[in-house]
Order: C-alpha cells, then structure tokens, then sequence
C-alpha cells in the first residue's frame, strides 16, 4: 500500500484554509471562547465564595459549638404587656453552663460570655459599642490577634478588676492623639483602665446580637472585661432604650461556646446540649450554632452551585459546538467541488474527513486555548473591581479545555463525514 | 487482452436504478488501448461516454465486466484502494479545470502527490520543471484566479503529469477555451503523446478527435464504430 498523508500536513492544510476565512473562524470561535471563558470564571467565582464562607465557618472553631440567648417571641404571656415594672427574663443561665460542663463527656472547656451594648466613653467623645464580659480564654477560642498589651488574666477575673481590652478601631476613635494604654474608657459610671488592644480575624462578628441598634458601626467595636466584672457593675438586669420606651431584660449570659476535645464528637454533643437545654427552657430562648454543620451544609451548598454552574457551562460549550458545527455544513456545502477534487486526484474518504475535523479541533482548541486565557484573567478583574475572592482550581482550565476540544471533535464529526460521503462525481459535477 | 494493453476493459456493463426502471448505461463494452496510444470517445449526450470516463477514471464501479489498468484488476476494489489508483495510474484533466482556488499554481499541481505522503519541498523541482513545460514557471504563486482559462487548464495538464500516470484522462478539456487557446492545450497534449504519454478523451468537438490516433464512437451504451485515424 501506499504511503499516507502525514497528520501534520492535514493539520496545516486545516489551520491554512481557517486563515483564509479569518473573520469566520474567529466568529466561530466565539461561542467556544465565551462559554470556556466562563467556565472557569464561575467555578473560580464560586470556589472563592465558598472559600470564604468556610474560613469563616472553620473561625468559629470546628470543635466548637456556640449557644447564644435569644429573645423568644413574645406569645400571650402576661410581662409583654403589662408594662415596664416586669423585667424579661430568659436565655442561658450559669447553671445551664455548669450543667453542660458537668454531664456532657469529652468537653475541652466552656467558654461563657455576656454581652451588653452601651456606650462607651472617652473624655468628650461617645460611641456606641458591645462590652464582652468574658473569661481570659475568649482570646484563645475566638482567635483574637493582641497588637499591644495583653488580653485578660486569671487575675483581674479572680479580683474583678476594672480593666477592659478594646478593639484597635475602636481604640483609633477613642483616642486619636494619645497612647490607649495609658488611658481610661467609662461605661456607665465605672472607668475601666485600657490594658490591651486587639484586632478580630474573620468575619465572625459580623453576628451582632439580635436586635441591636448600632447599624453602621464598625462591628468590632468591642470592650472585652472580666466576666466576674460585668456581673457585678451591670448586674442582670438590663435596661434598654427602644422606641421610646424602656424596655428591662434579664439575661445572665449571652453566649456559651463549648469547645470539645475532638471534632468528631461534636454532632452528638450538640444533641445533647439540646435535650440538656430544652429540659429547663420552657420557651426556646436560645439558639445553636454548629460550626462544623454549617461547613458540611457550606460543601453540600457548594456541590449544588458547582453542578449548576457546571450545567450551565455545558449548555454554552454545547451551544458553541452547534455554533461550530453550523459553519462546518455551511462550509462543506461551499467546498463540495474542493472535495470532488481531491477525491478525484487520490484522497481518501479519511483523508476528507480529517481534514474538515482538523478544521473543528483548531477552531474549537483554539477557541479553548483563548478561552482559558481570558478565563484565569475575568476572575481577577472581577475580583479587584468587586473585592470578591476567586480562586482558580487546577482542574478547572483541564476540564474547560478538554470538554472544549471534545465539543470540536463530537460536532465536527457530522460535518466532515458529510463532506467526505459525497460522491466524488456528484461533488464534480457541482459548481 | 493484447500484450501491450494498458486498458483492458471486457464486457462492462453499468445499470442505474431509476425508481422502478433500470438505465442501462453500458451494455457491454470491450475495449483495449495499448499503452502510448492516443484515444478519443466520442458520442452524442446519452450514449454512455460520461459513465464510461467515470468508470475509466475509477470515479464508478461497473455493474459486471472486469476493467484493467495496468495489469491490475480494479473491478472489485473498495473505496480507498480505488482512490489510490486514481492517485497513482490517472491523470485526470477536467473541463472547467478543477483547480482549488485556495492553492497557488504549484500547490495544485503538487495535489495529488500530497496524498501519497510526499510534501512539497521534496517533490518542489518535480512540479516546477511540470509548471515550466506547461509554460507557467514564472507563475508558480499565483492563485487559478489570476490566470487565464488556458492557464489554467495548462496547471491542470501539469497536475495530470505529476504522479506520472499510466493514462491521461481528459473530460473535453477544451470546452470552455476559444478556439486558439484550445488548440493550444491541444498541441501541449499532442506533445505530450509524442512523449510515449497514453491518453483517452472523451470529447465532441471534431478537432479533438482528429489529433487522436483512434476515435471511438459510443451509441446506446455500446461501442458503435471505430475510426483509426493514420497520419
């Protein structure tokens, strides 16, 4: 038999007669670019996004599970309307917390807190803030980084001292021109001496306590006192102004946060707390947060956004493919007589068809190629102008790529078997 | 089959279903041209000369008979093997030329060596020595566009040569060409016969067939008479 063409021939053969019809291909490559293009866009998009919101998640501690007091929704009872003289009592209450420490196995520590919204004062200057009285291990379990001074001790817990640490932008307003260390911050009637400053990571307390009032305020504006300070200088009751009236709560802790030994027990502790807590509350005045579900619902949730996207993509490729197969039957149809050529002077009906699905691979490989170009580069465009993250995969581009390069192949097989079907006398005859 | 024979075609018979009735466009052809002879078909539309240059040309495979080119028995080859005879055995020359516009002068004469593998640079001095004996070897880049008909037709007489084939088969080259440049073509085919090239026309303009050695007159699907032109 006799020698067969080279596949590199057929191949420039291809490429050259593309470049004859530059502003078709390119056209035709279109479809290809944009729906590879965003692809990989969306993915890295929502690979950020989901990046993002699991740091924030794994912030909160994957051993930790954090129960915080809720103001129940007022039904029938008599204090709702009887007037001021009756303070609202509910939420967690230190027996809770010991009694979560006392039965629940494989508890590392508990970590209490209140927190009580007021203002906090600085000589002349006023702002509205969140004191945190808590203990010297809310540093350690939520992370925070200390810039200058030191956090809470054992100490000022054990003796109460009138010490707070602040947030750094809090501490930026408060005292402009002067070293915080050296100064005062008055909450009420007490003055506490600044011995700290300290600046959140993550985004955790973006989680205000519900119905707060100080929308628009940096959310970290924070006073951090011993636990054992705050209840005694704030006592139980809180007073709180709202719509004019005044409105009295009784709440002895806000926030528990229980951090156990391993993460893998943490599912059925947090079964546990719940029946502990839904044995002494009458009324559902506290809620749960399981880190660690909310990132086992954060991966479910960004499996489900991954197939979406991903059907999406596909939808583009495939519409980019019939795009590209389009023109290749528009094209064999002009080239019928080309055809009838080359089959007369030699060439197999395989040599045909390689040559027109040539054509459809560079079109669609190179519209893949610029696609993926464009498709790393949209998603830090999209990120500066938006702030959003966007993190590519290694996966991504090969996938795009590849479905890409198949879509050419599978949509350019119809047309060139077409092409190489006719008979070279009909395809002669034609003009 | 005569010893020098380079066709050898016996009892070819070609039918075509047409709905329920069958068209026989060959009825049992015999023919034999020896190698460096000089052939015209002619006949009138209908006689069977176009199934007949198809089937030469292996472009069509008969319905019965045998065909010979060059010893070799082409009746029965499937698709491929059929394309390299083409590619290999025939040189075809069409009426309207057939050159592919996309390709410039030397690239379409290069055309049929492209499908037995062999590139351009190494077959470069073959298809410009072909280019200059068609008296176009100042014009190898340019495009059919830029050429006149019988420019043309001379690139594709050029192409023709380039697999050397056993037979020239030309479909009434000269019918798109006035009457001088035809003749032109006419005496390039003439001096290619003087060269020892065999060629078969299938024509009906006179003056084709009085350059040719032997005219063959088709009717009805057969061969109806045959001239021997002596010179």
């Amino acid at each position: 038999m006799r020698a067969t063409v080279p596949f590199r021939r057929i191949v420039e053969l291809g490429i050259k007669s593309l470049l004859l019809h530059k502003m078709r291909s390119i056209l035709t490559m279109l479809g290809i670019i944009f729906g590879v293009c965003s692809v990989i866009a969306m993915l890295a998009i929502g690979e950020g996004a989901s990046y993002e919101a699991q740091q924030a998640i794994k912030q909160q501690g994957s051993a930790n599970i954090i129960v915080r007091s809720v103001k129940p929704a007022e039904g029938g009872s008599s204090s709702g309307s009887s007037g001021r003289s009756t303070a609202m009592e509910y939420g967690i209450t230190y027996k809770d917390a010991g009694r979560i420490q006392d039965t629940l196995p494989g508890i590392r520590r508990v970590l209490a807190a209140r927190i009580i919204r007021d203002e906090i004062r600085a000589g002349e200057v006023a702002f509205p803030c969140q004191i945190i009285g808590t203990h010297p291990i809310y540093q350690e379990i939520n992370n925070l980084e200390i810039l200058r001074g030191r956090f809470l001790g054992q100490i000022d817990e054990t003796y109460m001292n009138n010490v707070g640490v602040i947030t750094a932008s809090l501490a930026e307003r408060l005292f402009p021109s002067t070293d915080p260390l050296t100064q005062q911050v008055k909450v009420g009637a007490d003055y506490y001496q600044v011995i700290g400053i300290v600046r959140e990571r993550g985004l955790e307390q973006k989680r205000t306590q519900s119905g707060g009032g100080n929308e628009g305020q940096p959310l970290d504006s924070n006073l951090y006192i011993p636990l054992s300070t705050a209840r005694s200088r704030f006592g139980e009751t809180i007073i709180r102004r709202s719509a004019g009236s005044f409105q009295a709560e009784r709440v002895q802790l806000h926030q528990l946060t229980v951090q156990m030994d391993d993460p893998d027990l943490v599912e059925s502790a947090a079964d546990q707390i719940n029946a502990i807590l839904v044995k002494f509350h009458e009324k559902k005045d506290y809620e749960m947060i399981v880190p660690l579900l909310l990132l086992k619902q954060a991966e479910e949730a960004k499996r489900r956004s991954n197939i979406v996207l991903g059907s999406i993509a596909a939808i583009s490729l495939i519409v980019g493919g019939i795009g590209i197969m389009n023109i290749m039957l528009a094209t064999v149809t002009e080239r019928t007589r080309e055809i009838g050529i080359r089959r007369a002077l030699g060439a197999r009906k395989r040599d045909i068809v390689t040559q027109f699905l040539v054509e459809t691979v560079v079109l669609s490989v190179g519209g893949g190629l610029i696609g993926v170009v464009l498709g790393i580069i949209l998603p830090f465009v999209v990120s500066a102008l938006y702030g959003m993250k966007a993190i590519i995969t290694w996966w991504s581009p090969l996938l795009a790529f590849g479905i890409s390069a198949l879509v050419g192949v599978v949509f350019g097989l119809y047309p060139a078997s077409r092409a190489a079907e006719l008979s070279p006398i009909e395809a002669l005859r034609r003009d | 089959m005569s010893r020098s024979a380079i066709i050898s075609i016996k009892g070819l018979t070609k039918v075509f279903k047409m709905g329920d009735s069958e068209v026989h466009a060959l009825a049992g052809v015999d023919l034999d041209i020896e190698e460096g002879s000089y052939v015209a078909i002619m006949g009138p539309s209908g006689s069977g000369k176009s199934t007949m240059l198809n089937i030469l040309g292996c472009l069509d495979r008969p319905t019965a008979g045998t065909y010979h080119i060059g010893g070799k028995d082409v009746t029965h080859l499937d698709d491929d093997e059929l394309s390299s005879v083409r590619g290999e055995r025939i040189g075809f020359i069409f009426q309207s030329y057939n050159l592919i516009d996309q390709l410039t002068v030397i690239e379409n004469i290069h055309v049929p060596l492209f499908y037995q593998g062999k590139d351009l640079v190494e077959c470069w001095n073959h298809c410009e020595d072909l280019a200059k004996l068609v008296g176009l070897g100042q014009r190898l880049d340019h495009r059919p566009k830029q050429l006149s008909g019988g420019q043309q037709q001379r690139v594709a007489i050029a192409r023709s040569l380039v697999n050397d084939p056993l037979m020239i088969l030309g479909d009434e080259p000269t019918g798109n060409l006035d009457s001088k440049t035809g003749a032109e073509v006419l005496d390039l085919m003439d001096r290619l016969h003087a060269a020892g090239k065999t060629i078969v026309m299938v024509t009906h303009g006179d003056e084709v067939a009085g350059r040719a050695q032997r005219v063959i007159h088709m009717k009805d699907g057969a061969i109806d008479r045959e001239v021997v032109n002596r010179r």
